[in-house]
């Protein structure tokens, strides 16, 4: 039963990865830039939430002003950086987020020094609030609220991209943007949008790693890759492929770290990659952008 | 056209002719260094010299191969690695170091099958797992101390005097070695190629360019290069602390170091290199706000100039100091002027 | 009145001049049918007009005003559509999203999916089907549809008739006609001369760049514009000057 639990927690990871990943999987799917700097953008934000708490707002108040100001932030980052970046060339993106990502942890090194920091404290009881589910599994209230607001998440981003206009144009501009731009869409002001859809995410991920655990100024690498993972696994570009993604990652080193607690970070890695060979041995890969809403289906 | 006549594809300039025999002069110059100069002098140059062999080996990834790898301190790290199981086995210290950094540099093979598979951003945060799985296996071994890591003490066989001299000439080497071969890789057909993937990789295999082969053997190069450098390293800094050496924070130096000379040239590592070691001796000390400078730096010239300081001023001048490409001979100066500001006339 | 004004047009592929010094109006209510080999940079030009491809000199007006530097979308807004070479449509999407798309920052006018499917009545049962699973013929449809949701002036056909079935063209065309007759503007690229000529008032041929030939359909016979396409009255030494 040791291992439903790990499972059962391994589920519930991967919702946090989830709502850890879905921007990195929004921004790649739309705009086919993979945001270094995107780990660095969730600590970022939970250090704005950290921040608010201590100045005595609730965290969850905290977020409602964070995940709008990201959005700005993310709108902002689009137009000043990843737009230049875009038209110089296919490295460029990764070379300018990368660098985003270096300033961005040490400055935040530089205010706030290198000691891990968490939103424990502020969130009252659920930090450490639980059910029972049996003398083994235990599935601990903050996690199944992350994992909800996962679903929610992607379930109303998946509502966006379907059913709003502005969504069908994301998903046109996603798919073609010069045509796109040819039928009337805006297509920076919608990759606008994506970025700030992106970074308030992010933020709001960053928040539940600080409420789940801690954080530090260097984490944002961390996530990046635990982000990255979770996209890949599921497929790229696929929304609800990020959930599947996440939470085979998440078994992945909840199980790899029943069999040694050291093996928790090595266990995700060596499962990625093994996914990755045989993806590329299966199909060959080719980043393909556009966003897929459903599982499977190609946009 | 009557002037076809005139025309001549050729390498040499005069100019390439001068500077590559003053660099072969600069070379034998440098070798009297540990003899000639002061301790502190040999030391830095030492390291000016690994900083060279990294960016040149980042570059002629991504610049050359473009392949963008965020993961090249799995070399590095493994390099240093493996240098000191071998010491500890009792094998010569420097011969370590370089059989080490081979050692290191061939999981570069089997690990191309994969990786080349990838492209773009997946290509990059793969290697940077792989960097970290790397790390995390290291790690486990506690033959070299685990997290906390241990020493080269096989190097206490030699005086500080000797040792001094025995890196710098082993990295002295090392850059030129890796320097030359990489020189004679872009002027063979193998080069043409990786030019040829670089600008379209569709187009370059449907005319017959094997297109892994090549990439493969510009990854192979960059692991064992970078697997050299992380051996140097642990010799001129004698204590292996796996975080230090698998830390991405060698990535980004790579990664300025390339942007800052020139992505896809061959001067540019090297003027890159040198620019980052001035920016290291003189704010290395300033604690983070130089990785700030560093960060911004690489957004700036990745955004504003990209193609880098060296990448500028061959675009303005047409100058080449290594005749790594080809030169039309004959034409009227119009036409060897930068593509931006000429046309071909049918 | 003249609806669009291009002057002295350049536009480059990298080295190559694909549309070299073009100059050309077209007036409101006329129907002109651009001709021309492949890459004598037909495609590229109606791009230009467009705003997919930026031109490296000359001016193009609309309506009077110069929209030179004005981006694709907002040129949809002043009324230009274009039709593009491949249809281009977004095959991850329905072809009713795909109309829907285009209506999002249209102009005022009779065109919404319901008259749309009107005109292209073989649309009708496949509202709901993804573009990636139509046959040629209802993709040049929907992609003609797309163009009109959002009530152009000015519409910029490129190679309507492409890999396409005679009796399919047949029916494209028929849906042209009927837009002509409503008083529409439309610029067509079309290899077919014939078909070209059927419907156009005006005729301009393209050879590597530049216009040869420029007159009003009703004078011109397939003997001219044959020259003129492949460029036969040119004189040795005089490579690239108009015939």
């Amino acid at each position: 039963m040791i291992w439903v639990n790990q499972i059962v927690q391994g589920v519930l990871l991967g919702g946090y990865y989830a709502v850890l990943a879905c921007g990195l999987s929004l921004m790649f799917g739309v705009m086919r830039i993979i945001n270094l700097a995107h780990g660095g953008l969730a600590v970022l934000g939970a250090f704005f939430v950290f921040v608010l708490s201590k100045h005595g707002l609730s965290p969850w108040v905290a977020c409602a002003v964070v995940l709008p100001a990201m959005g700005v932030a993310g709108w902002a980052l689009q137009r000043g950086i990843l737009e230049r970046s875009l038209r110089a060339g296919p490295l460029t993106p990764l070379l300018a987020t990368f660098g985003l990502l270096i300033v961005l942890e040490n400055l935040l090194f530089e205010r706030f020094g290198a000691d891990e920091r968490s939103l424990f404290p502020y969130i009252g009881t659920l930090g450490y609030d639980s059910w029972t589910i049996s003398s083994d599994i235990i599935a601990a209230k903050l996690y199944v609220l992350i994992f909800v607001v996962a679903v929610v998440l992607l379930g109303g981003l998946h509502l966006f991209l379907a059913r709003t206009p502005l969504g069908r144009s994301m998903r046109a501009t996603a798919e073609d943007r010069d045509t796109a731009e040819l039928v009337g869409v805006n297509s920076r002001a919608v990759y606008g949008v994506a970025a700030a859809i992106a970074l308030s995410t992010a933020a709001l991920a960053g928040a539940f790693l600080g409420m789940r655990s801690s954080f530090g100024p260097y984490s944002g690498s961390q996530e990046l890759l635990f982000a990255f993972e979770a996209v890949v696994i599921g497929g790229l570009g696929s929304l609800w492929g990020t959930l599947a993604g996440g939470i085979v990652l998440g078994v992945s080193q909840n199980v790899g770290a029943q069999l040694d607690p050291q093996w928790f970070l090595l266990a995700g890695h060596v499962v990625f990659l093994a996914v990755l060979m045989t993806r590329v041995l299966l199909v060959g890969l080719g980043a393909r952008g556009g966003i897929r809403i459903a599982l499977g289906r190609q946009a | 056209m009557n002037q076809r006549n005139a025309i001549s594809v050729g390498r040499w300039t005069r100019l390439s002719a001068i500077s590559t025999g003053c660099a072969l002069a600069l070379v034998v110059a440098l070798a009297f260094v540990p003899v000639a100069l002061s301790a502190n002098t040999t030391d830095r140059l030492t390291t000016l010299f690994i900083y060279v062999i990294l960016a040149a080996m980042w570059n002629a990834l991504a610049g050359y191969a473009g392949l963008a790898s965020v993961g090249q301190q799995a070399f590095f790290g493994l390099g240093a690695y493996a240098t000191i199981r071998l010491a500890q086995q009792g094998v010569n210290v420097y011969a370590a170091l370089v059989l080490g950094a081979l050692l290191a540099g061939a999981v570069a093979v089997p690990m191309s099958m994969l990786m080349l598979r990838l492209r773009g951003g997946e290509f990059a945060i793969g290697m940077w797992v792989v960097a970290e799985v790397c790390f995390g296996l290291v790690i486990l071994d506690k033959s070299v101390g685990g997290l906390t890591g241990t020493s080269l003490i096989a190097l206490n066989k030699y005086n500080a005097d000797d040792q001094r001299a025995y890196n710098y000439w082993m990295a002295l080497g090392a850059a030129v070695v890796l320097l030359v071969l990489l020189f004679v890789l872009l002027r063979s057909r193998t080069g043409a190629s990786l030019q040829a993937i670089r600008d379209d990789e569709e187009a370059a295999a449907s005319v017959g360019v094997r297109v892994l082969a090549g990439k493969g053997v510009i990854f192979v190069l960059a692991g064992v290069g970078c697997a050299m450098a992380g051996s140097l390293w642990l010799a001129t800094s004698i204590t292996f602390q796996p975080k230090s050496y698998f830390g991405v924070e060698w990535t980004a130096y790579m990664i300025f170091m390339a942007l800052a000379g020139g992505l896809g040239t061959f001067e540019g590592p090297i003027i890159g290199a040198i620019v980052f070691f001035v920016i290291q001796e003189q704010f290395g000390d300033s604690g983070v706000w130089y990785l700030v400078g560093l960060g911004a730096a690489a957004v700036g010239f990745a955004l504003l100039l990209p193609q880098g300081l060296w990448g500028a001023v061959e675009g303005r001048f047409g100058i080449q100091l290594f005749p790594v490409g080809y030169r039309l001979r004959g034409l009227d100066s119009t036409a060897t002027r930068a593509p931006s500001e000429t046309y071909a006339e049918s | 009145m003249t609806l669009l004004a291009v002057e002295g047009l350049d536009a480059r592929h990298g080295y190559l001049r694909a549309v070299r010094d073009i100059t050309l109006d077209v007036s409101e209510g006329e129907t002109l049918a651009i001709v021309g080999a492949n890459g004598a940079g037909k495609t590229t030009l109606l791009r230009a007009i467009a705003g997919a491809h930026k031109p490296s000199a000359g001016r193009i007006s609309f309506d009077g005003a110069e929209i030179t530097t004005v981006s694709p979308h907002r040129r949809v807004k002043l009324g230009i559509a274009l039709v593009p070479e491949g249809r281009r449509l977004f095959t991850g999407m329905t072809v009713e999203e795909n109309l829907l798309v285009a209506r999002r920052r249209g102009r005022p006018g009779p065109w919404n999916v319901e008259s749309v499917l009107e005109v292209f009545p073989l649309l009708a049962p496949r509202r709901k089907a993804r573009a990636a699973n139509l046959s040629g013929g209802e993709q040049q449809a929907t992609a003609i549809g797309r163009a009109l949701m959002t009530n152009p002036r000015l519409l910029l056909l490129d190679e309507a008739s492409l890999g396409l079935a005679p009796a399919v063209v047949d029916g494209v065309y028929r849906s042209l006609r009927t837009l002509i007759e409503g008083g529409a503007t439309i610029v067509l690229v079309e290899q077919d001369l014939t078909r070209a000529l059927s419907v156009a008032t005006r005729v301009v041929c393209l050879l590597e760049g530049q216009i040869v030939v420029d007159g009003p359909a009703k004078e011109m016979t397939r003997e001219r514009i044959v020259e003129a396409y492949f460029g036969l009255r040119r004189t040795r030494g005089q490579e690239g000057a108009p015939a």
